[in-house]
């Protein structure tokens, strides 16, 4: 029983010490961020590895996504025919909600995770500490800029990741179930506000970046320098990111969309 | 660490497809285009109840778009809704006497103000009142009043 | 003065006294060999003058500044001025040898990259590998990625170059060459080195002092020349290499003995 109560202290204490430590490393990434600046090209190196390399996934997934939503939409509609509102239906979930969250649960799986990769291992083969001797500061010189090329890249991911699936929305709509297309878009403009909803959207998406980068980098950089250590914060980051995505996705929403 | 020409352009092309993107969103999905909206005409109206209409809710004539709600404020003398309405330039030739009323689109749809021509010469023009106007149905109120006929007239 | 003033350091992993008081003198312009068996914490204690680690208990100063009281940038000025040679490597592995030697010159200074080249392909001629330029740390062998994590380690000619274990994995002609450019370094530009390492023939030969650690003090320090004379056996054991003395080659535990008639299966 005491043994209990004992390591769940301890347990307490260490998600604490974890809590503070995450903190403080993301204090020093936002400080080395302003000097990455002046050397840009270190920051675009980072976009193309975390932003261009997702960016197949996202056009894949928010195709087909927004040709399920424009099924799924058409179904339910046509029983109060109102199938000329699929655009509405179908901008709005995306641009809303699927779009920043898909697009992000993406993002982590296939960014996040490589970052932690990435940085735990330059942590496990001494190339941190190498570059801390040559009093090159890993957290600004390795840290900063992914941090960032993350936080750009996210809400590009997002947009194109909505703007696609409104499409495979309209192909499925239009295309296949014959739903007017002048209705689809004059429905969907009338219907789907730039600041109430896109911008919201973005706003959610520039989060969500923010977020899943900072985890990312964090585990790697506090990984256990051992393979399985390295493994095991890879994992961390992809099921840790998803909670905060949701989450985050929850109140968000509420603060929002709540108060109409 | 250089980087090759072929990364910088790639990322270029990341950056300028996201904001395409944007783009879209902004333009062809959703309504930023109204928000440069043409220059208009401010004209008040006022109603004794407005029921769910919004700023920005449509403004119409005959089905065709005129200009939008600019402001909705409550009238501290009369307590009725004050509405302003923003009329697009190029509609410049509206009577004066004409009458504003508040509709729904469909049964349960969105609520817009309905414009009918009077027969005046003159026009409307910045700062002018549109006296005629007949406030919302609210969908309770009709029902009440119905149910309350019905009981009279048992 | 010392350049580097070691004063009571006391370093604990977990219960274990990895340094239980130990004082060391770093002279200006000589050659200070650190040594003593494997798992003493030779490592550790390079880490402890770079500041990658704190101390328990007592001071380090490097060039009269204590190491662990200084801000974060004061730090890495003084990190500017001191090369580590890790043991193993610590190359970056996404870039090529050539950006590797060329990395704390980009990152500290705004030379043209025509004077980046000259310097970094001086440095890799130093070594032998020049003509490996172009090839990536995946693919060298671990005595040419020492090589190149040399280089790298002397690029912005610091005052003070620490190299842990730098003949380790070196054929002998190497290891001449590299025994030589030590000394060179040391004499041409006035540097101070201190050299971790096992090889006793090769370091006595270049070192102006040795000190001798073990279990966590130190046990002997002197020139090579006192430390061959030494009466004490267990100097002459280490210097020899001879198996049997006082020096412990196994992990400190229980007796071989024991163990094996224990039993326990778990382990
Ligand atoms: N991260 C760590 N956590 C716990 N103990 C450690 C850690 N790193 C090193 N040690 C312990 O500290 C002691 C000293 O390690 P160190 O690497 O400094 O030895 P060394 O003298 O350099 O040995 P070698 O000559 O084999 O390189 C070792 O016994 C090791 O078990
Ligand atoms: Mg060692």
């Amino acid at each position: 029983m005491i043994d209990t109560i004992r390591s769940l202290g301890r347990w307490g204490l260490s998600v604490f010490e974890r809590l503070g430590r995450g903190h403080l490393l993301l204090l020093a990434i936002l400080r080395g961020v302003p000097e990455l600046f002046l050397r840009f090209s270190l920051v675009i190196q980072q976009l193309f590895s975390v932003g261009v390399h997702s960016v197949l996934i996202i056009l894949i997934s928010g195709l087909f996504v927004g040709m399920v939503l424009g099924l799924q939409g058409y179904n339910t509609l046509v029983d109060f025919g109102a199938e000329e509102s699929l655009g509405v239906l179908v901008a709005l979930s995306l641009v809303r909600e699927l779009g920043p969250v898909v697009s992000a649960l993406l993002f982590a799986g296939r960014a996040g995770s490589a970052l932690t990769a990435e940085i735990g291992l330059m942590k496990s083969t001494e190339q941190l500490s190498g570059m801390e001797m040559m009093a090159v500061d890993p957290v600004r010189r390795v840290l900063a800029p992914r941090f960032l090329a993350g936080f750009i890249s996210m809400p590009l991911l997002a947009a194109i990741f909505s703007a696609v699936g409104v499409f495979g929305g309209f192909l499925v709509g239009h295309g296949l179930l014959g739903v007017d297309d002048g209705a689809f878009w004059s429905q969907m403009q009338a219907k789907t506000d730039w600041y109430e909803d896109v911008l919201n959207g973005v706003i959610k998406s520039i989060v969500f970046g923010f977020v899943v980068t900072w985890i990312a980098l964090f585990e790697g950089y506090d990984a256990t320098p051992t393979s399985e250590g390295v493994g095991r914060a890879t994992t961390r980051t992809v099921v840790h990111s998803a909670f905060a995505i949701l989450g985050l996705d929850f109140v968000l929403t509420a603060l929002m969309f709540g108060d109409v | 660490m250089r980087q090759s020409k072929s990364t910088e352009i790639t990322v270029g092309m990341f950056v300028a497809a996201g904001l395409v993107a944007l783009f879209v969103l902004a333009m062809k999905v959703s309504n930023f285009t109204d928000f440069t909206d043409e220059a208009g005409y401010q004209v008040v109206a006022e109603f004794e109840n407005i029921g769910g209409l919004k700023v920005r809710s449509p403004v119409t004539m005959a089905g065709v778009r005129v200009g939008r709600v600019a402001a909705i404020d409550l009238s501290p003398v009369t307590y009725n809704a004050h509405v302003t309405l923003n009329l697009y330039g190029s509609f410049d030739t509206i009577p004066t006497d004409t009458a504003a009323s508040i509709y729904t689109a469909g049964l349960l749809g969105e609520q817009y103000i309905g414009l009918e021509a009077g027969a005046e010469d003159e026009f409307l023009k910045d700062g002018d009142v549109i006296e005629l106007t007949q406030p919302a149905l609210v969908l309770e109120q009709i029902i009440g009043q119905f149910l309350f006929s019905k009981a009279e007239g048992e | 003065m010392p350049l580097v003033k070691i004063r009571d350091l006391h370093f604990y992993r977990g219960n274990r006294a990895i340094f239980d008081g130990v004082n060391i003198d770093i002279h200006r312009g000589k050659i200070t060999a650190i040594m003593g068996p494997s798992g003493t914490g030779k490592t550790t204690l390079l880490s402890l003058i770079g500041g990658q680690l704190r101390p328990d208990k007592g001071t380090i100063e490097v060039d009269g500044q204590n190491v662990h009281t200084l801000s974060h940038s004061e730090l890495y000025a003084l990190r500017k001025r001191m090369g580590m040679l890790f043991q193993s490597g610590a190359l970056l592995t996404d870039i090529n040898v050539f950006d590797n030697v060329a990395f704390p010159i980009r990152e500290h200074t705004k030379l043209p990259e025509t004077m980046v080249r000259d310097l970094v392909l001086m440095k890799l001629q130093s070594v032998g590998l020049r003509c490996a330029r172009n090839l990536m740390p995946s693919e060298l062998s671990g005595g040419m990625a020492r090589r190149v994590a040399l280089a790298r380690a002397v690029t912005l000619d610091p005052m003070m170059i620490m190299y842990d274990e730098p003949f380790t994995g070196q054929d002998p002609i190497s290891m001449g060459t590299l025994v030589n450019l030590i000394h060179r370094m040391n004499d041409a530009m006035g540097l101070t080195s201190v050299i971790v390492s096992h090889d006793v023939a090769e370091t006595a030969e270049i070192a102006d002092y040795i000190y001798l650690l073990s279990g966590g003090k130190v046990i002997e320090k002197g020139s090579p020349e006192q430390l061959k004379r030494s009466s004490s056996q267990w100097v002459q054991q280490f210097m020899q290499g001879l198996p049997d003395g006082p020096v412990p080659f196994h992990y400190p535990g229980t007796d071989f003995a024991d163990d094996l008639l224990n039993g326990e299966v778990s382990a």
